[in-house]
């Protein structure tokens, strides 16, 4: 029986896969020939989708991107045995784009069956579990604290801190919450993950749990996601069904429980206690902190509030140790980030890299520069808050403290491209807009900076007294900067100052 | 009965088996109104009172979270939702101008329905498909990398069915 793998993951289903998967198996039977469809989830090389994967002997072989009307061709030409074909790619392995990245927390993304229980533990999965449940708490948080994981969600906060803080605190109930309200514009990662590695982040959790002593997790998926609500729903069950959730994982005693709960379309909701206050019933305003999450969160009692990637890259640093983990990546920035390469760029896609790799390297020698053929003349990192950075700093490395230098941020490692025919004051307006049409409304820098805001710009182009609109622009960035209660208001002026300041002449 | 009443009896008893399903839930409310929506496309005005009863809630309290989030509505849409990406990675590969093809084309704008009923227009911000942006979402599917001519296809597709 010749395995096929035909991912599920939404960006090849975007481009076609469902119906390439039928017709796989439809041309299957009508040739007579013993074939398998795994659904799998996507290498990440995003302008090869549908990427088609035969098992061979001779190892896994890729053809791409597949149209159901190239499938009768490639039964033809024998792709089941490996044949040659136009379409044929080679094994992924040794697609340059694949072959130089470093994956850890997307070991398993694209080869395996999402949700299957056996192909993950053949894949060194629930490795880190085990390891946990012979460990203290206290251990399994010093392990955390000792790989210089950080918060992938784009708060780079130290994961092993925020969970030492939760274990410390003493309550009844305790609760894990997974922030996979993935909403910044060119980021994907978490969804990549969720359908094409769902069990990493059970096991993530899992281990969070065990060592803090908490009981139950959510996670907080995106409504806009709903192919990893089904593939985190199916893992979960699964999960359950094998002993690894519940009263007693693995027979430790211990209690797990996982549910995923749908968020409703608000960005603000990626904040994380506006996140609380949704998954309690109630709007997604953001709370007043002090007190901590990690001391006071969910329905009162201490949470650890952790973004996806953060707690998938969890079990690969209880397997193979925080040190094999702490080895990559530069400076304070340790371990690798999985990078996504969005926007105007000819391929798209997902790169984990460890930590130091150029803004340059990643737009050109794995983006393969514009998709429109035109200059590339500004990326946005890390989201609808993150600056704009002009081709003169394309040669900062992917590390925290050094976008900080610049003004900038890595945040989810999301990396929009535009090439030149784009207006900076119009995306710096966006942005303004962006935050009046998200925001809670509970702060006033934000709710109401945010409108007058997107009119001072407005001022501004229309050349409707110039310097004093300039300078009136540059203030109410700076009260929003200082005097909002989160990061949606604190952050709009990182990418509308940068646009004004990296390039004037679009305000002209 | 009259018609009316006999659609506000549908949705009362579809209401009526969400809140049996999910009312015990912790933070049971956005479970609650996605039930709703699920089973009749909206969460009509006359529900709220219903809802916040059953959770021990003032009427403000849920009308507040029905109006805070993107997602729920409170009139029935068109028989297909098409939200396009209007964030960023889509911007930088053209969605502005799929946005007003799409308008044109529908003869609407953005946060309306079709003039037959088909098809209700609403912006979305970010998929997570924006390595093939610009993208779109009709009902539950995502599409990628779209054009204006792949639009006008999927538009008549949409307008076909019923």
């Amino acid at each position: 029986m010749t395995r096929i793998f035909v991912p599920r993951d939404s960006g090849a289903l975007s481009m076609g896969a469902e119906a390439v998967a039928v017709a796989i198996a439809t041309e299957a039977v009508t040739r007579n020939q013993a074939v398998t469809v795994v659904r799998n989830g996507s290498r990440g090389l995003y302008w090869l989708e549908p990427l088609v994967e035969v098992e061979t002997p001779a190892g896994r072989v890729a053809y791409g991107p597949v149209s159901v009307e190239d499938v009768p061709g490639l039964f033809a030409a024998g792709f089941l045995t490996g044949g040659q074909h136009r379409l044929s790619l080679g094994p992924v392995e040794k697609i340059p784009y694949f072959a130089k990245q470093e994956r850890l927390t997307f070991a398993r993304v694209g080869i395996t069956d999402p949700v299957s229980i056996a192909d993950y533990e053949a894949h060194d999965g629930f490795k880190g579990l085990r390891n946990a449940l012979n460990l203290s708490g206290a251990a399994v948080v010093d392990q955390v604290t000792t790989s210089g994981l950080r918060g992938r969600g784009g708060a780079a906060f130290p994961t092993g801190i925020k969970w030492k803080t939760v274990l410390n605190t003493q309550a009844p109930q305790k609760y894990i919450c997974c922030n996979a309200d993935e909403g910044d514009s060119g980021t994907f990662s978490d969804r990549m993950i969720m359908e094409g590695d769902p069990l990493v982040l059970v096991e993530g959790m899992t281990i969070a749990g065990i060592a803090v002593g908490a009981t139950q997790g959510y996670i907080y998926l995106r409504s806009e996601y709903p192919h990893a609500a089904r593939a985190l729903d199916e893992a979960i069950r699964n999960a359950y069904a094998a002993g690894y959730l519940g009263a007693s994982v693995l027979g430790s005693g211990k209690r797990f429980d996982l549910e995923v709960r749908i968020g409703a379309g608000a960005y603000i909701c990626g904040e994380e206690t506006a996140m609380l206050e949704s998954l309690e019933g109630r709007r997604g305003m953001v709370r007043y902190k002090p007190p901590l999450p990690a001391i006071a969160g969910l329905f009162g009692q201490p949470t650890v509030i952790n973004n996806v990637i953060s707690l998938a890259s969890v079990p690969i640093i209880l397997d193979k140790g925080a040190e094999f983990y702490r080895d990559y990546g530069v400076g304070r920035s340790r371990g690798t980030l999985p990078i996504q390469l969005a926007g105007n760029l000819k391929h798209g896609g997902l790169v984990e890299k460890a930590f130091g790799v150029t803004v340059r390297e990643l737009l050109y020698d794995y983006g393969g520069g514009s998709h429109s053929g035109r200059p590339i003349r500004a990326v946005q990192i890390g989201g609808p808050l993150g600056a704009y950075l002009p081709e003169s700093q394309f040669d900062t490395p992917l590390d925290y403290e050094a976008f900080v230098a610049i003004n900038a941020m890595v945040g989810h490692g999301g990396i929009v491209a535009f090439d030149d025919t784009v207006d900076m004051a119009k995306m710096a307006r966006w942005a303004m807009e962006f935050c009046a049409i998200e925001s809670c409304g509970k702060c006033t820098p934000c709710r109401i900076g945010s409108t007058r805001g997107v009119e001072v710009i407005d001022r501004i182009v229309a050349n409707r007294n110039r310097s004093d609109n300039l300078e009136l622009l540059r203030d109410l960035c700076d009260t929003m900067l200082s005097g909002s209660l989160c990061a949606l208001g604190g952050m709009t002026p990182y990418p509308v100052l940068s646009a004004l300041n990296h390039f004037p002449e679009d305000f002209a | 009965m009259t018609a009316e009443a006999n659609a506000k009896q549908t949705w009362s008893d579809a209401v009526a088996g969400v809140l049996r399903a999910h009312k015990d839930r912790p933070g049971a409310l956005l479970p609650i109104l996605h039930g709703i929506q699920e089973a009749i496309g909206y969460v009509p005005d006359d529900a709220v009172p219903v809802i916040a009863e059953e959770l021990h809630l003032s009427r403000a309290e849920v009308h507040g979270v029905v109006s805070f989030y993107h997602d729920f509505r409170s009139t029935p849409p068109g028989r297909h939702v098409l939200k396009i990406c209007e964030a960023e990675s889509c911007q930088a590969m053209g969605s502005d101008q799929l946005v007003q093809h799409a308008c044109s084309r529908l003869a609407i704008e953005m946060h309306q329905t079709s003039a037959d009923g088909a098809v209700t227009l609403e912006p979305v911000y970010c998929l997570g498909n924006c390595a093939l942006s610009p993208a779109l979402l009709v009902d539950h599917e995502v599409h990628g990398r779209m054009t204006p001519a792949k639009l006008d296809r999927l538009l008549d597709g949409l307008r076909r069915k019923a």
